[in-house]
Order: C-alpha cells, then structure tokens, then sequence
C-alpha cells in the first residue's frame, strides 16, 4: 500500500491562534484525530515539532555554511509535524487531511507521497538505501 | 454528444475515487448505524449502497460534502422511511414507523416500540457520534460479517464489503472472480443471516470464542489469498493482503485484551515486511533463502513485534496466530537462513502441532528440523506424512520431500518428487520455481 504524509504547514498567523486556545482541548481533539486514525488501521507514525523559535537554520548556500538563529526568515510558513499513513489511494491520505483538527487561517495541510522501493531503480543505490535502513530499523 | 460524455467521464473517474475514499473510512460506521437503528443488517447494507450510489452522482457534481458520514447517514435514514413506507401496504406497523420517523419524532405505540425505538435513537445526533458507540457497531459489524452461518467465501466477500468498504468490483478484481459472482455472494449472504435471524450485537459471552475464531480466521483467509494467490498468474495481490493486515488493526484495536487478534495482526505484519524482498524485478518469486533481507520492510516488523509482545503479555500462553508470528519473527529478527535459531522454530512448531494439529504443521516442522539437524532427520517426519495420506494432492510434500532427498544426493528421486510437485501446484509462478529446480538436478 502506498505512504502518504500529511505535513502540517501553518503560518505565524495559524500557530499564534493556535496559542490562544486551550491547551488540553487543542491535544484533545488532536488525539481524538490520532485514535481515530488508529482505530481504522492507518497510521504508522508521526512526530510533532517543537517551537520553530528554538531552531536555528544552517545556509549552505556559500562556501562557508552560515547559522542563524530561528526559523526560515522570509519565509512564512512552517513544518510543523507530520503524520505518515498507510493507505489505499491519494485520495483516501487528502480525505484524512480534511479531517484534521487544525481548522482557521493560515492552517494547512501538504499530502505526499512517500518514497518507496518501487521508486528506486535496482542498482547500487537501491541497495545503499535498503543497508540504511536496516541500520536505522526504519522502513 | 459522445464525446462529451467521454469528457464527463474523465471528471467523474477523480470524484469516483474520492467519494470510494470516504466510503473506505466510513461504511463501517455508516453499515453499523443503519443497522442498529433498522434492527436488521441486511436492510441496514441495502441502505447504505443506496446512499453510496447516491453519493457517487451528487458529489462528483457538487463536491464531497463537508460532513461525508453525516451526509450518508442521512440519506440512508431517508431510504430507511421510504423502505419502511413501502413495506407499510402491508403491514400497518412501518406505516406508523414511517409517520413518525418523517415528523422525526419517535414513537412508542404499541407493538411499534422496538422498531420505533430503535429508530429514535437514530434521531439522537450525540449518540451517532459517540466514540464507545461507534467501536460497538464496526465490532457488530465485524461478528455479523463473519457469521458462522454464511460460507467461507460469503463471509471474505461481506467482510470486505461492509467492514473494508470494497466496491464489488474491487472484491471481484481481487478473488478474479465476476462482479456479479460476488453480488450474488453478498445478496445470499444477506438472506442467510435473515432467515437465521442473526442478531446485530456483539455475540454473548458463551459464544465470544467460536465467533472470535470465525473472524480471525476470515482475515487470515483474505491475506493468504492475497500473499499467495491460488490460482492465475499472478504470485501474490498486495494490495488485498494489506487490506487483511489493515483490518487485522482494526479488529484489534476493538478487543485490546484477546490476545490471538494481537497475535494475528503480529503474523500479518511480519509475514507481509518480507512482500518488498518476494518478487524479483522479472516478477518471479524469490524464496527466503535467496531474499534480499535488506529490502525487508523494518517498521512492519517493528510493527509485528509489538503486536506479538501485546499477544505474550497477556500472560495465556501464545494461540495458534501468537505461535505462527513467532515462528515469523525468528526469520524477520536473523541476518540469514543460516544464522536463523531452527532450534526454536522447531520447538514453536512442536507447540503449534500441539494447539492446532495439521499436517501442514507437522510438515512445516519437518523443514525445521532439516535446518537444524539436517535432512536425513527430517525425511522420516515427512515419509510419515507420506504414509498417513492426509496431505493428498497437495503440492507442498512432493516440493518439501523433492528438497530433501535433492540435499542428501538422491537425485532422480528427488527430481520425480519435484515435477510431481509442478504438477500439482496451481499457481503458475511457483509452478516455474518447482520445474526449474527439477531441471537443475
């Protein structure tokens, strides 16, 4: 079966009212959407990320990489956490987005497929892949 | 005009697949509501393919609705009423039943009030979305769909139906067997349960094992003809073994404390981590020992491992589900055949001929015992099977007892056993696997 992730991409507006809430009724609805993800046979894993404010970003766009403090400058919008399914099709992994209790603006969801073996010609590198992850003991 | 419609047709192919989404996570829930508020299973899935066939035309047009379950229900309570009218010309019972339900009131006259009952609380919004409530139907779901009643074939068939939420079309793909092959599996099916008046609850206490064991064994029946496809050329059909293991989850997220649905959700996780190692790129079947263990799908077994560990600590001694998944954690968790611990495989197998005695088990040992002791202790376990007759026809002991006399040098009669195992054997890419070996000798 094919892997999605479900990437939550919210902005600083989207997190900023997420602050707002009631912190135990934002991890209640979250883990009523994790339970329910769970009892329908889908979900393989997922992370959270803690507060972007406490990274730092490392440019390795010159010669000499640079770090700076905090998230990504420019840009608005961040990565946030991720869920990874199993799941029959494309549309089942945006169905499940849809469902996600991260409603108001500047909330979104990205839906990707994940790399599998299938996408890797056999070869050198397909094996390099295949011995990482025997070591990592991930999939 | 024609090719209008071919373009119609284009749009329609990705507002199909999205509601056949929606009806994978929902038709559950949705069966299961129906059913208890109708009382009858079989009304409850007519309704509930009413309202997936009405689905299928309004939201390809109109989008898929922002509450899709909410808007199934619906529709299948207003299918419910017109059903219940119908039935009203002649039994004065679903007239009243009919009354009430449109003036969405609920009635308690007399002789209506169970029906009416029933379908009053379909009225009731919070019990519709109530967790414990929802858990209770997908799990009366799951014991009427497997049903000892029905035949093997029209439990897979209604199982993957209701509970999976398999089109007939995806059931017929998979079993290749025609569509409405499994229509008139699922339409028997349906008036089998009627006429035994099989209720729609989770089965009593008294009967929780027997229907417990039917269920397993359904899910267990649709991975192995998804990991070994019997028949056609096809070695195995991925995507409905996964289906079992994703039900297997299900099934034992909705009974925590039964260890042998740990232990069957273990199998199929450690069982289906090897599938990425199984077929080789010209599509031909590679063996255990000639798999690529790199490819092994790590979070399945880690997956596997848990479940088997859930099944142990329940501290009653592993079934037969329990023992087959720690035979297959013996091979996920070793580098290679060789440095594979045989010795305790041979010793899961001894328990498993104990709990279910087979001769496929006493087989299967028999290979165990040749990996840890050699081939010459092995044969007279498989000449036994030989003798006793039980595995007649099967290509498996003319395969295993060809291996076997093929390693002590025995070479013409181990060829013989090899063809006759090609023979026998019905799938045609393990039937080329079996002729090759021969030829080789």
């Amino acid at each position: 079966m094919p892997k999605y992730m479900l990437i939550m991409r919210g902005t600083d507006e989207g997190l900023a009212a997420y602050e707002k809430l009631d912190f135990s009724e934002v991890m209640a609805a979250m883990s009523r959407y994790n339970e329910s993800m769970i009892d329908a046979g889908v979900l393989t894993a997922g992370e959270g990320l803690a507060d972007a404010a406490e990274s730092v970003v490392v440019d390795l766009s010159s010669d000499t990489p640079v770090v700076t403090d905090g998230p990504y400058g420019e840009t608005k919008e961040l990565f946030n956490g991720f869920w990874i399914l199993d799941v029959a099709s494309k549309e089942e992994a945006v169905e499940w987005a849809k469902r996600a209790p991260l409603v108001g603006p500047g909330n979104k969801l990205e839906v990707r497929r994940v790399q599998g073996a299938e996408d890797f010609p056999d070869g050198e590198w397909a094996q390099k892949e295949a011995e990482w992850r025997t070591e990592l003991g991930t999939d | 005009m024609a090719h209008g419609a071919r373009d119609g047709l284009s749009d329609t192919g990705s507002g199909r697949r999205a509601v056949e989404a929606v009806w994978r996570i929902e038709s559950a829930r949705i069966v299961g509501a129906l059913a208890r508020y109708t009382g009858d299973f079989s009304l409850a899935e007519d309704l509930a393919q009413e309202a997936l066939a009405e689905a299928l035309v309004a939201w390809p047009r109109e989008g898929v609705p922002r509450e899709p379950a909410a808007w199934l229900l619906t529709v299948g309570r207003r299918r419910a009423i017109d059903a219940f009218r119908r039935r009203a010309a002649r039994d004065e019972r679903y007239a009243a039943l009919a009354r009430e339900l449109g003036e969405g009131g609920a009635s308690s006259g007399a002789g209506t009030a169970d029906l009416a009952g029933n379908l009053g609380r379909a009225l009731d919004r919070d019990l519709l979305w109530d967790p414990d409530q929802i858990a209770d139907d997908r799990l009366a779901l799951i014991f009427v769909a497997c049903h000892p009643v029905l035949s093997k074939d029209a439990r897979v068939a209604l199982t993957l139906r209701v509970v999976g939420g398999l089109s007939s079309e995806e059931i017929a793909r998979a079993f290749l067997i025609s569509v409405p092959t499994v229509q008139a599996r699922i339409t028997r099916a349906k008036k089998t349960l009627a006429a035994a008046r099989v209720p729609f609850e989770v089965p009593p206490p008294e009967d929780r094992a027997e229907r417990l064991g039917s269920v397993l064994n359904v899910l267990y029946v649709i991975f192995s003809e998804g990991s070994t496809a019997s028949g056609g050329a096809e070695w195995m059909r991925v995507d409905l073994a996964h289906e079992a293991v994703r039900l297997a989850r299900v099934l034992a997220r909705l009974v925590p404390e039964e260890p042998e649905a740990q232990g069957l959700v273990a199998l199929l996780e450690l069982t289906a981590a090897r599938f990425p190692a199984r077929t080789a790129p010209d599509g031909e079947p590679v063996l255990l020992e000639h798999q690529d263990r790199r490819r092994w799908d790590r979070s399945a077994i880690r997956r596997g491992r848990a479940a088997l560990a859930r099944a142990t600590s329940a501290g009653r001694g592993l079934g037969p589900y329990g023992l087959q998944a720690a035979i297959a954690e013996c091979h996920d968790t070793a580098p290679s055949v060789a440095e594979t611990d045989w010795e305790r495989i041979v010793l899961l197998y001894e328990a498993l001929g104990r709990v279910a005695p087979s001769p496929v088990v006493e087989l299967n040992r028999a290979v165990a015992v040749s990996m840890a002791a050699g081939p010459a202790a092995a044969l007279p376990l498989v000449d036994e099977l030989v003798v006793s007759d039980q595995l007649r026809g099967s290509y498996l002991l003319p395969s295993v007892r060809g291996e076997l006399l093929s390693r002590l040098g025995r070479r013409d009669e181990a060829r013989a056993e090899l063809e006759l195992a090609a023979r026998l054997c019905g799938n045609a890419r393990e039937r080329g696997v079996l002729e090759a070996k021969a030829a080789a000798l």
